[in-house]
């Protein structure tokens, strides 16, 4: 670790209320120190982070003490208060990374992960990464342990072959983004009953959902702010107008508008919105079949259900500028919503907002006028689409996906396999050895066939008593696979071996299955140091042979028939590369023995 | 189709393509429990049976020969319903005098090979056809009623065939009734999730096919039918078509050889 420790001044409490002793606070990879600035006091601390087993701390926030709790495992705990979040931060990144190492170790041994080779400069993201790693897959650990603190392999060679797990973590960060609310800001400003005020509540996320929504209102707010008046006078007009939509008194609206300005624009009807709706109507597929649902009966209310009052339909066309309709806002907020976040800007600057929205509006723009040439593709798809069901042509028919196979289910199944190497049981039938000329054959083929053309078919086809044995012997066949394979046709005789045979069978699989991956990998030998690996690969090999065995007579004897089944591919493999181990040294013999023949 | 016949269309429609082998080396070399003749007996049954399952089944008898295969059999040809089983043995002696007409060797030893290829994909073009037919037709499968030893020399085309199948999601049921077992026809019932037996009485094998092979696939999905206990995985090598169980493989195109080889025979490519 490049950072061996780290010194921080900081006050250690007992608990949160405790005003906390003061002092300095040194910590290194293996424990940490606490010596009070009072050399009387006797609130030392000396703790290996081998015991310390959790952090908590405190968020940040102005009026809140900058606290970090180290909790060990049984239960007592060390709460340190420092003089910044800075500080405090530097110490928690540094207890973490501890707590990680001395974790993935066990508990017994701190020893440390194998040291890097020399020329493999390994930074210390990778370090814990592959601690991580080894932290959450259990058999993955075993393995580590078994053969790199072994010595077997050397911590090179394991992560070599498994490059793919090493760079998978890096994309595991989702890339989600917060969404906009789904709340309308709908107008409950804050009315004290008291006084005649009334106040509204602008946030910045707020901000951002009226730009979204109203591009008139954005328009303004470019045009107006700073240069005609001020922010807060902005929005106070803006507050005005929702005020006065909230009443729903258009005639007070249209009255208001006549004399402000910017108070019309956010009381009349958006027309930017208006021309962004017919421009996206234009775009719609016109194959796009519209009928409506049985269900959705409410066509034949009003205003589709919704509410409205009477007293609106007798207005003054003058007003009509002035009239909001729900329907509308809402598509417009359900739609500026589904839509999501289109800017990431931050919240805080209201008018890098707005221009980031309009630069986005003019950009969509842009584009929907290069796709003037569409209007061909249009037509095309529109032609395509509206074929008619009797005059198409025959599709082709549904075919499966290509799937690749479990490697489980391969394992399991050798067992027919070894069965008939140790020796199949014929069926009732046995084939007589001869040799006859097609003539004969053919000859005795063509009688039978006319032999039951004369005869006809038996009465009965078969024979009661043969039937009825066929039928139970099917039964009992198809009810025992059940009964030792169990309901589920993929459950395996692994299951129903004792569990500590099956483990240890498990176990000496991974382990084979990984070092032969080494082993013959290793394969042509082309230098000395593959020369070396092989013979430490192979005396590793040699200790799992007597194992295997082991297994097989230790176990009882019912089992003893299915376990020597299963280790029998296990032994073949071992076979395999221990003779070719042996066919090469007797090769490079020769090869050795040649060449000081010819040079002494 | 007609409004009307869409009505009849159930789940459990069926087409039946059977396959069965008449290598006369085989059946001359097999003992009396079997005879073709009673085989043929327990055969005819079943295929009746089959077809009186429901109205709209289908069957084809296609015969796996020694030199030719051919169809011996449809049921949807308009022909008297009371002539079937004649017209189907009519064809089956013309098959078999046409098979030996093809046949150029002066004596063979044991059992011989079948052409289970050939009839495969013959099979699998008729169901093909079936499906181009149109929207409405019945769920087909192959039933092989085989006996012959797996000829090595068709491995790639067996294989070849077997994935067709099961990319059509057509399953092969297989019946064994030589004495050996056919490590290609337990690979196909495998992975193409068809049934595979092989019947320990064989005078009872028409109750085997109708307990077993009878069952539309519909029907599969809620019985138990019997699974054998493991499946002989084991390929055979490319260049001497031995059956192997370790060997080298081609990293471009998954050719299986038994020896090493300077190149790849399948694809071209230099071993290096």
């Amino acid at each position: 670790m490049a950072d061996g420790q780290v010194m921080k001044r900081a006050k250690y409490k007992s608990s949160v209320k405790d005003p906390g002793v003061p002092g300095v606070l040194k910590m290194t990879r293996e424990r940490f120190v606490f010596m009070p600035n009072d050399p009387n006091s006797s609130r030392k601390l000396n703790v290996e982070f081998r015991t310390i087993k959790g952090h908590k701390f405190t968020k940040e926030g102005s009026s809140r003490q900058a606290l970090l709790n180290l909790t060990q495992e049984h239960g007592g705990n060390y709460i340190l208060e420092f003089d910044s979040f800075a500080d405090r931060d530097i110490c928690r990144e540094f207890v973490a990374a501890a707590i990680a190492f001395h974790g993935e170790t066990g508990k017994a041994t701190s020893e440390k992960p194998a040291a890097p080779l020399q020329g493999e400069q390994l930074s210390t993201a990778e370090m814990e990464h592959r601690i991580k790693l080894l932290q959450e897959d259990n058999e993955l650990q075993m393995l580590h342990k078994q053969f790199v603190i072994g010595g077997i392999l050397t911590e090179a060679e394991f992560w070599a072959t498994r490059k793919k797990l090493l760079d998978q973590n890096d994309r595991r960060m989702p890339k989600q983004h917060v969404a906009l609310k789904n709340e309308m800001w709908s107008v409950k400003p804050l009315s004290d009953g008291q006084s005649n005020r009334v106040t509204f509540n602008l946030t910045p996320e707020i901000i951002l959902q009226i730009f979204a929504e109203k591009p008139a209102v954005r328009q303004a707010y470019l045009k107006c702010v700073p240069i005609k008046m001020s922010e807060k006078e902005f929005w106070t007009k803006y507050s005005r107008a929702e005020y006065l939509h909230s009443t729903k008194n258009v005639v007070a609206a249209a009255a208001e508008a006549a004399e402000d300005e910017e108070l019309a624009i956010f009381l009349k009807q958006d027309d930017m919105l208006a021309n962004e709706a017919r421009r996206k109507i234009r775009r719609v597929d016109p194959t796009l079949d519209m009928e409506a649902d049985v269900g959705d009966d409410y066509l034949h209310l009003l205003d589709h259900g919704l509410l409205r009052e009477e007293s609106k339909d007798v207005l003054d066309s003058q007003y009509e500028p002035y009239r909001r309709y729900f329907s509308q806002d809402l598509n417009q907020h359900a739609a500026v919503v589904l839509q999501g976040r289109v800017v990431d800007v931050e919240l805080g600057d209201t008018r890098s907002v707005a221009e980031a929205l309009a630069r986005t509006k003019q950009a969509e723009l842009a584009n929907e006028a290069s796709e003037g040439n569409s209007e061909i593709d249009l037509s095309h798809r529109i032609s395509r689409i509206a074929e008619m069901d009797d005059l198409q042509g025959p599709r082709d028919p549904a075919v499966a996906h290509l799937c690749i196979k479990d490697p489980g289910d391969y394992f399991d199944s050798q067992q027919a396999n070894a069965l008939k190497a140790l020796g199949d049981t014929g069926s009732g039938v046995k084939t007589l050895k001869c040799n006859v000329s097609p003539l004969e054959a053919y000859g005795s083929l063509r009688e039978l066939v006319s032999e039951i053309r004369v005869r006809g078919l038996s009465e009965p086809i078969t024979n009661p008593e043969v039937a009825f044995t066929v039928l139970s012997g099917l039964t009992q066949n198809i009810s025992s696979t059940k009964y030792h394979l169990g309901k589920n046709p993929h459950e395996s005789v692994l299951d129903s071996l004792p569990k500590v045979t099956r483990e240890d069978l498990l176990h000496h699989w991974t382990s084979i299955q990984e070092l032969l991956k080494h082993f013959w990998s290793s394969y042509p030998i082309t230098t000395k140091y593959l020369y070396t690996k092989v013979t430490r690969l192979k005396d590793a090999l040699s200790q799992v042979y007597p194992k295997l065995q082991e297994i097989k007579e230790s176990v009882q004897s019912d089992f003893r028939h299915q376990v020597s089944l299963l280790v029998h591919p296990m032994l073949q493999a071992l076979d395999a590369a221990f003779a070719h181990y042996d066919a090469d040294v007797q090769k490079r013999s020769a090869k050795n023995g040649e060449r000081t023949n010819g040079f002494v | 189709m007609t409004p009307v016949a869409s009505k009849l269309y159930t789940d459990d429609v069926s087409l039946l393509m059977v396959l069965i082998d008449t290598n006369p080396f085989f059946w001359n070399s097999i003992n009396s429990t079997l005879s073709f003749s009673k085989f043929l007996s327990n055969v005819l049954p079943f295929l009746n049976s089959i077809l009186l399952l429901n109205q709209l089944n289908q069957v084809v008898l296609i015969a796996t020969g020694y030199n030719s295969c051919d169809y011996i059999f449809y049921s949807s040809a308009s022909q008297n319903h009371n002539q079937r089983a004649e017209s189907l043995l009519q064809k089956l002696e013309e098959f078999v005098a046409k098979d030996e007409s093809l046949c150029r060797e002066d004596s063979v030893d044991g059992p011989g090979f079948s052409l289970l290829s050939g009839s495969l994909s013959m099979a699998l073009c008729y169901i093909q056809k079936v499906f181009r037919s149109g929207p409405l037709h019945p769920r087909p499968r192959i039933l092989c009623l085989h006996g012959s030893p797996d000829g090595p020399g068709q491995y790639v085309a067996i294989m070849n065939a077997i994935f067709s199948a099961q990319r059509l999601m057509v399953p092969v049921d297989s019946c064994i009734l030589g004495a050996q077992h056919s490590a290609f026809l337990q690979q196909a019932s495998y992975i193409t999730g068809g049934v595979h037996l092989k019947p320990q009485q064989l005078d009872g094998l028409f109750q085997y096919l109708s307990t077993v092979f009878a069952t539309d696939l519909h029907s599969r999905s809620f019985l138990q039918l019997p699974k054998p206990v493991g499946v002989d995985f084991r390929a055979a090598c490319f260049c001497h078509k031995n059956t192997i169980d370790m060997g080298y493989i081609c990293s471009v195109c998954l050719s299986i050889f038994c020896k090493h080889h300077k190149q790849c025979s399948t694809c071209g490519s230099v071993f290096g």
